[in-house]
């Protein structure tokens, strides 16, 4: 069933258009990854599917999904870094569109955060400020964070940038642990070795676009120019 | 020490003595809940902006007559420009700290130059120099003055209590929030207006200079000890409340103006908070 249909999205700011009539679906279960050189748009495209920004012209339809019901993982703040919060409160923000109203988590909300937190192994550090864990701790703390704002779909922003990679490699595992698990995927990536490793689907975007299976992809030129390149670069 | 506290106690059972530490209490509460967010979000100086926006408006108060303390007027401008600065958000093209110096600068300036080109004062620059650094105001408050400043204390604490996990969502992961449907932009509104009322409130005691104290002080020296939002900002509640109630006290006992006091007193509690925090490391 697709979960995710992207139909002739033009995307930009004002005047300047960065992706012209882009159109693709996500199946249920699906791992699609996103990538393209920097200032192609791809943290605009995640923007459009989270509906904070609104496409110059085009669609985003989420049929059986609430477009609140989307867990996401954005690219860390500066405002994070320092932030004196424990693990526990974070976590639990998740749950936010959960409260429909209400001004206080229940015991469920409550339930779900904890439930998270044991299902990435970070439940010991509960009371642990969040400020003080390591930059792949930090991250399994936000992605349980995206988890208890959704059961279907994940939206990742650049998840391992600035991990080293040993910690990368872990969290790739989560990911696909996750997505075994039933969640489609939709994650943005410089790292495109890993993303024809682990990914159903290449969406990418640049001057020219392409959207395929990861096999396809890497049959095409397109592809080939970018996969050896990150070859030959390793 | 028994004359210092025959003192106090003469001083205690004065009912300006005693209005100017209902006020000074209730300030000192209301701008520390506040801070934690606005400490965190990077907006720390937006105490020292908007008083000088407040200060702007009182010196077009002044200048049309209307009695420089014209809430009708200082209050509007004021509120206007806290929306202006907080909507503006993450996301803006001229960013948090930017906006903040240029209202703020624009506003003193503005207002000094109104102040000076009408001069309706033959004493202009005690004028300013009272509105800068806080006038003895907290001394001779009115009865309505107390109750007002009840009230809107009320609502702030209210306020922040009820919304205190939107905050804590807002504040740590503005995207995030927004992303999963929460009204990011009209709390961002109400906590603008909320802000807005503070500062107007905290002028009066500490003098527009001084309020970024208020607001920077307990939200700091909370973060050197605690590691969670909600010790934080219980921690620098009643940080706050206790330095000033403190700095009112001493101001009165040996005779200092009393925002200046305030200050000094908040300058070493935040001392004592990061010795603690240092060694609890």
């Amino acid at each position: 069933m697709e979960e995710l249909i992207a139909k002739d999205l033009t995307l930009g700011y004002d005047n300047s258009i960065l992706i012209k009539d882009l159109s693709f679906t996500l199946e249920e279960g699906d791992y699609l990854c996103i990538v393209g050189e920097n200032g192609a748009g791809k943290s605009t495209l995640m923007r459009t599917l989270l509906g904070l920004q609104k496409p110059i012209s085009g669609t985003v339809e989420m049929p059986g999904i609430n477009a609140t019901e989307v867990g996401y993982l954005p690219q860390q703040t500066k405002v994070q870094r320092d932030f004196p919060a424990s693990v526990k409160e974070v976590v639990l923000s998740g749950c936010q569109s959960r409260l429909k109203g209400r001004l206080f988590y229940s015991k469920e909300d409550k339930k779900l955060a904890m439930d998270n937190m044991v299902r990435l192994g970070i439940d010991d550090l509960a009371n642990n400020c969040y400020r003080d864990l390591s930059g792949g701790q930090q991250q399994r703390v936000l992605l349980a964070r995206a988890l208890c704002a959704t059961k279907k779909m994940l939206l990742l922003d650049e998840p391992v940038a600035g991990l080293d990679p040993k910690v990368t490699l872990e969290m790739y595992d989560i990911i696909k642990q996750l997505n075994n698990e039933g969640i489609s995927i939709i994650m943005i990536s410089h790292d495109i070795l890993s993303c024809v490793r682990y990914a159903k689907h290449i969406l990418h975007i640049g001057s020219k676009i392409y959207y395929g299976t990861t096999e396809e992809y890497l049959a095409s030129d397109l592809g080939e120019i970018y996969v050896k390149g990150s070859e030959a670069h390793e | 020490m028994n004359d210092t506290l025959s003192v106090l106690a003469l001083y205690l059972s004065k009912p300006f003595v005693q209005k100017a530490l209902i006020v000074g209490v209730l300030i000192a509460l209301c701008s520390s809940l506040l801070g934690v967010t606005l400490v965190l979000k990077r907006l720390s100086f937006i105490g020292d902006g908007l008083s000088h926006v407040a200060f702007g408006g009182m010196a077009i108060a002044a200048v049309l007559g209307l009695g420089s303390i014209n809430m009708y007027v200082i209050l509007p401008i004021t509120v206007i420009s806290a929306i202006v600065i907080l909507s503006a958000g993450q996301n803006a093209r001229i960013k948090g700290d930017a906006a903040i110096a240029m209202i703020s600068v624009g506003a003193l300036a503005l207002g000094y130059l109104l102040m000076n080109i009408f001069n309706t004062s033959s004493n202009l620059s005690g004028d300013v120099c009272s509105t800068l650094f806080g006038s003895t105001s907290i001394m001779t408050l009115s009865n309505w003055n107390v109750i007002l400043c009840i009230i809107l204390s009320v609502v702030v604490v209210t306020f922040f209590i009820l919304l205190y996990n939107y905050i804590f969502a807002i504040t740590f992961d503005e995207n995030f929030a927004k992303a999963v449907g929460t009204k990011v932009k009209i709390l961002n509104f109400v906590t603008a207006i909320v802000i807005a009322v503070i500062i107007v409130l905290a002028m009066n005691l500490v003098g527009s200079l001084l309020v970024s104290a208020l607001i920077i002080f307990p939200a700091l020296s909370a973060m050197r000890i605690y590691n969670s939002f909600k010790s934080v900002t219980i921690f620098s509640a009643v940080f706050s409340v206790v330095c000033t109630l403190s700095g009112i006290i001493l101001s009165i006992l040996i005779n200092t103006p009393v925002g200046a006091t305030i200050v000094a007193v908040d300058m070493v509690g935040f001392l004592i908070c990061v010795i603690i925090g240092a060694l609890r490391r």
